[in-house]
């Protein structure tokens, strides 16, 4: 072992330096890279500039799932409500606003809000009722989702104002000679920054990831653990509101809109890196993750398997993903 | 001696009466129960309409019994995985496969039936043993490999089969709808299934080993038992309970899709059932009987809110809260007694 | 007499020439070596026990007495030597091996389950059934008979929930399983620790019972009143090796103490607190308790260090994290500053510069899988803006000070960068160490500081202790190790029995210290004077 000095890197020229930084990537990247190469190899189109940006921007919805997903997993939980608040976004929206395009604004506020209560009640009722966070928003999927439906009699109702879906449908026109540069798109780097910040550059995100790794620890160094807990519950459920105004522009309104979400995201977070039940993830990798699982459903999809099986690969991930990571805990040990 | 020696007898009657039911072990849920009847009887009593008590209606009486058997047997299966300290999530998916996969191997003939049931059976012990080995030997948290089964079971079910497919016969459908006298078979079933549950936990020994692995893992290893197959074993029986749901199921709506399992909400209501009927969260503790009573004040809750009228939606949003409380009541008392 | 009985250079097994009895030993262990990673923790041990005899084992903390017991019971395995049941060599792979072949250890920690009858409790794993149907009628009978052997069938409901039973009768089931076992060597880890003094009576009986029926007892205790009223043989240990054994008759307790201790002090200590460094009274406990503490009065000085001796259970770590605010007190006041003040939760107490290394570092003082960067700044950042930047504290670049402060305290890693986990015991510590640097802790406590950990790291630590004392800071330090309290000590509180009992100068003597720490110098016995304070000549 060696005394710590300032500069801590061995490895001296660029070229080392660069390779060095290649060797240690996140896996996931590799992964997206060679499944863009699969689907390129499949579909040459897909690479051209315009078809490449809508393809990222009917990611943008599971990739910003994903990135706030990503808090309460590091936090040592589970959101399995986001799929319910992103189907009750779309549903409430459409009542709300009934194509009065006035309206927007303060939708799309209240949603928000909304979304923040779903976050605030997740949290409070792991943290102080101490109920595993998996059964705990299970129930609020039920509560949130009902409360869509029977909002809406349990049909799609109402119409969303054109300024309300053009953040999932429209762009700018005519940027760098391109047909349109999706706000979607706007969106996802916006809030994936934002993210990336308050994860990996804040103060709140090292408290976080203590809190995940050793909740003990992290309480005994002063970390006011139930806050930290209970705020990455409302990020999460925020962010999953974003992703509900994003896909109700895209694809309308529909009661089924935000199904099977809460595993997508989790499946592409385990796949970006995160470790489930807490202390380690990163948001650029889980939006990679995320990237990465699009890009594979479009394979899969080319090459003709039904869509369904989307439900089995994420299955497969999730729990090899966790057994690999009990498996080398094991070796370490 | 006399320091430590067992408690002075006891005094008055009550005093007795309050010895007699903590040491005959009756889940405190079923004072519970009972409070809920009374309460429908006074209720019943101010704004019932006809001259009949509806909790003494046979038909109301019925149906609530029968809207158990689906959970009820079930939730026997999940009260042994969680006994052992673990938990299935797998159930609602498992069931929705039987389902389908009943009306799509019977199609309509009574010759069907038997090898039917025998694969099924024969699938629910392979889901089982795959959650266990998960479990035991990789190691998996128990929440993550069984949620995983499950999406698995899902995927491939749903690649498979978009609707209802198929059907079960009429013979078949006996199982849901045939009494015999006044008590409907499914009852019966029901009945056994905890029955059987309640010989297995506290009649042999294998229930004795699957409360000590619960209990305490380390303790029952010192002990010489082998918990990695007395759990995958419970694992292999919630499973199995799984696939009766199924097939109860199936014989109620004649044919299987591919939704019916998750839109029935088995795996939480299993989950909550068994909580609120005194099974904890962290093992080595609980039974059937009390799942059964869980199970029962569901139902009552369930046909209420039909009686009433509550609207579906409503009921679903009812229900998560009654989870989320439910769930969280218990494990905030137990951390009490645990401190 | 007393210094020839503690020169004699041999481990003494007296079995064999003792003329009391000459009844062949049942269990013998020879040569027992146990080495784990940096330490031999069983150095070339011999010792024999006879059935019939209760044989008391002593040693302080970390004489080897648990590894010891460990490796009778079949939980650790030898790395040389060998274990003799009647005679025969015997390797045990498993602690239920060493219980099939009557060798059954009963912890502190009891192994029971809480949610299970006595009878079950009793029989698990080995219910008599037929086709897997558990016979609870044999069962019954089964128990019922192996406690009439104790004379504790009135003390007892076979069906009664282990849970709802007192710790002592508990203990009882735990030795009838042993019983049912067919135990020949029963051995018991501290058994009155967790005992009310009427209730180590019931223990005594018992154990007279045992040893009729021809078994034999090892028995491990710091309490010298109870090895002395209770057994035959005494055997002491220290550092891993065996000092001697002896009929208990033939020695005093004073000897058994000297025994004990008396160990050349071989680490290296710094300097202590010269008067002037010894500054005003900063904190000061009243009267306070909890469910764990009682009429805690407790005074704290910056500049001086002051160390916390007692056994384990005694509430050292208790009284740590009753102040920090973790298992805050319940009654009586705190004073810090002149303020009368308790610390309601460890947040509380971090953002009044209190400190707290705690005993476990892996479970209460890392957050293993984060850098040490982030280790060494999670203190700090908890008292700044949740949205500040976790690049800057002031003018100064974060990652900066977290180098300094690691370098400060000796950190030895590839990076800052690297993980916590794959760090040796002795960095981890430090890392611990610098998060308490980091929001400059004016109040300091250290539980077992330097357990686990290597002597070049401990007189890092220990030089570090010295350092923050010595700039005004107030330390409090709790350890096991008696070198180290009376190494670094400026002044001793010993602990029993959630209790101060004693306060003494720095340099005293580990016997003096032991005294107080094994409850034998406190009159903590009914009935039981404390004997003379100085070993006095055998014979």
């Amino acid at each position: 072992m060696t005394q710590l000095t300032a500069t801590t890197s061995t490895v001296e020229s660029l070229a080392g330096r660069i390779w060095h930084r290649l060797r240690t990537l996140n896996p996931v990247y590799y992964i997206a890279l060679v499944l863009l190469i699969g689907v390129v190899v499949q579909n040459p189109v897909f690479i051209q500039p315009d078809n490449f940006l809508v393809f990222l921007s009917r990611s943008a919805p599971p990739m910003l799932l994903t990135a706030g997903q990503v808090f309460v997993l590091v936090s040592g939980g589970f959101d399995l409500s986001v799929g319910s608040v992103v189907t009750s976004t779309v549903i409430i929206s459409a009542i709300l606003a009934n194509n009065d395009p006035g309206t927007t604004w303060w939708v799309i506020l209240l949603m928000l809000a909304g979304g923040a209560v779903v976050g605030l009640v997740n949290g409070m009722v792991t943290a102080y009722l101490k109920v595993p966070s998996l059964i705990a928003t299970l129930g609020t999927l039920l509560i949130v989702r009902g409360i869509g439906l029977f909002w809406s009699g349990g049909a799609p109702r109402g119409y969303l104002p054109d300024n309300f879906r053009m953040w999932g449908r429209r762009g700018i026109t005519g940027l760098f000679g391109l047909r349109e540069f999706p706000y979607a798109v706007i969106l996802l780097i916006v809030i994936g920054v934002l993210l990336w910040l308050l994860l990996h550059r804040l103060n709140y995100g090292r408290q976080l990831l203590a809190l995940g790794d050793n909740p003990r620890a992290a309480r005994l160094s002063g970390v006011n653990v139930n806050l930290v807990r209970i705020s990455a519950f409302v990020i999460c459920s925020m962010t999953a509101v974003v992703a509900g105004v994003l896909l109700g522009g895209r694809g309308g309104v529909s009661i089924e809109t935000g199904t099977g979400m809460e595993m997508q995201s989790i499946a592409a977070a385990v796949l970006g890196g995160t470790m489930l039940l807490g202390g380690r993830g990163s948001v650029p990798a889980a939006m990679a993750g995320a990237l990465a699982l699009e890009l594979l459903f479009s394979l899969l999809n080319l090459l003709g398997l039904p869509k369904p099986l989307r439900d089995a690969v994420q299955g497969l991930i999730i729990i090899g993903a966790v057994a690999y990571a009990a498996y080398s805990a094991k070796r370490n040990r | 001696m006399a320091a430590i020696s067992p408690p002075a007898s006891q005094t008055s009657a009550f005093d007795r009466a309050r010895h007699w039911l903590r040491d005959s072990r009756i889940p405190p849920v079923y004072g519970i129960l009972v409070i809920i009847f009374l309460v429908s009887i006074v209720l019943d009593l101010v704004f019932g309409i006809d001259d009949q008590l509806y909790i003494f209606n046979r038909t109301i009486m019925t149906n609530v019994l029968v809207r158990s058997v689906a959970l009820g047997i079930v939730a026997v299966g999940q009260t042994f995985v969680m006994i052992g300290a673990s938990i299935d999530l797998s159930v609602a998916y498992l069931i929705s496969l039987t389902a389908v996969g009943a009306s799509f191997l019977m199609n309509g003939n009574p010759d069907n039936i038997w090898w039917s049931v025998l694969v099924l059976i024969g699938i629910g012990v392979v889901v089982g043993f795959v959650n266990g080995t998960l479990i035991t030997r990789l190691k998996v948290n128990s929440l993550i490999a069984t949620l995983g089964v499950g999406l698995i079971i899902k995927g491939l079910l749903n690649a498979a089969f978009d609707n209802f497919a198929g059907s079960v016969p009429a013979s078949f459908q006996t199982f849901a709808y045939g009494s015999i006298g006044p008590m409907p078979i499914s009852v019966l079933v029901l009945f056994l299934v905890v029955a059987v549950g309640w010989f297995i936990l506290r009649r042999m020994r294998f229930g004795a080993h699957l409360y000590a692995t619960g209990g305490s893992e380390e303790v029952a290893r010192l002990s010489g038992l082998r918990t990695e197959r007395i759990l995958t074993m419970a694992h292999i029986i919630c499973s199995t309970t799984a696939v009766l749901t199924g097939l109860f199921v199936v014989s109620r709506l004649r044919s299987g899709a591919p939704w019916v399992g998750t839109d029935g909400l088995y795996d939480l209501e299993s989950i909550a059932a068994t909580v609120i009927g005194g099974t904890t969260l962290s093992g080595g503790r609980g039974g059937v009987w009390g799942t059964l009573a869980g199970v029962l004040i569901f139902s009552l809750l369930d046909t209420t809110f039909n009686q009433i009228g509550i609207n579906a939606y409503m009921k679903q949003i009812l229900r998560g809260a009654i989870i989320i409380l439910a769930v969280g009541f218990y494990t905030v008392r137990s951390m009490r007694e645990a401190a | 007499m007393a210094e020839s009985f503690l020169t004699e250079a041999q481990p003494v097994t007296e079995t064999s020439s003792s003329g009391a009895n000459d009844v062949p030993p049942v269990l013998e262990a020879q040569n027992i070596v146990k080495r784990f990673p940096g330490v031999v923790a069983l150095n070339d041990v011999s010792v024999a026990f006879a059935p019939g005899e209760v044989h008391a084992v002593v040693g302080e903390n970390g004489a080897g007495k648990s590894t010891l017991m460990k490796v009778l019971a079949g939980a650790h395995r030898p790395d040389e030597g060998r274990l003799l049941l009647n005679g025969e060599p015997v390797i045990f792979n498993h602690p239920s091996a060493a219980q099939a072949s009557g060798i059954s250890i009963i912890y502190q920690e009891f192994n029971l389950l809480p949610d299970r009858t006595v009878m079950e409790n009793i029989y698990l794993g080995r219910e008599p059934h037929r086709f897997g149907i558990v016979d609870y009628k044999q069962l019954e009978v089964n128990t019922r008979r192996v406690l009439r052997e104790l004379e504790a069938e009135k003390l007892i409901d076979p069906r009664a929930m282990l849970g709802t039973l007192s710790v002592a009768q508990q203990q009882v089931v735990e030795i009838a399983k042993a019983i049912s076992l067919d135990a020949k060597v029963l051995i018991m880890d501290e058994p009155t620790a967790a005992l009310a003094t009427h209730e180590v009576a019931v223990l005594t009986d018992l154990i007279h019972r045992l040893r009729a029926r021809g078994i034999a007892i090892i028995y491990i205790s710091h309490r010298l009143i109870e090895v002395f009223e209770l057994s035959q043989k005494v055997t002491v240990m220290k550092d891993g090796e065996l000092i001697g054994t002896k009929p208990t008759s033939d020695v005093t307790m004073g000897q058994v103490v000297e025994m004990m201790v008396g160990r050349v002090l071989t680490d290296y200590f710094p300097e202590r607190g010269r008067p002037e460094d010894i500054g005003p009274m900063a904190l000061r406990l009243e009267n306070a308790s909890n469910k764990m503490l009682h009429n805690i009065d407790l005074e704290l000085r910056s500049g001086e260090i002051v160390g916390v001796a007692g056994l384990q259970g005694s509430g050292r770590t208790a009284l740590a994290q009753a102040i920090f605010g973790v298992d805050p007190f319940e009654t009586g006041t705190m004073v810090i500053q002149g303020e009368p003040r308790l610390l309601r939760k460890p947040a509380e107490a971090v953002r009044r510069r209190f400190g707290y290394v705690t005993e476990d570092r892996k479970t209460e003082g890392l957050t293993l899988k984060q850098p040490i960067n982030d280790n060494v700044l999670l203190t700090l950042r908890t008292l700044q803006n949740k949205l500040a930047r976790a690049f800057r504290n002031g003018t100064r670049n974060d990652k900066d000070l977290a180098l300094e402060l690691a370098q400060r305290v000796d950190v030895r890693a590839p990076g800052m960068d690297s993980e916590v986990q794959y760090l040796s015991g002795g960095n981890q510590q430090k890392v611990v160490l610098a998060k308490w640097l980091a929001t400059d802790a004016s109040v300091l406590i250290f539980d077992e500081p330097t357990r686990g950990i290597d002597v070049e790291a401990k007189a890092s630590i220990h030089d570090r202790i010295r350092e923050l004392a010595r700039a005004g800071a107030v330390v409090m330090m709790i350890s096991s190790e008696l070198p180290e309290i009376i190494g670094m000590s400026d002044r001793v509180v010993v602990m029993w029995d959630g209790r101060i009992v004693g306060e003494l100068p720095g340099g005293s003597s580990e016997a003096e210290i032991m005294q107080l720490a094994t409850g034998f110098a406190n009159g903590g016995f009914e009935g039981v004077a404390a004997p003379a304070s100085n070993p006095q000549p055998a014979g």
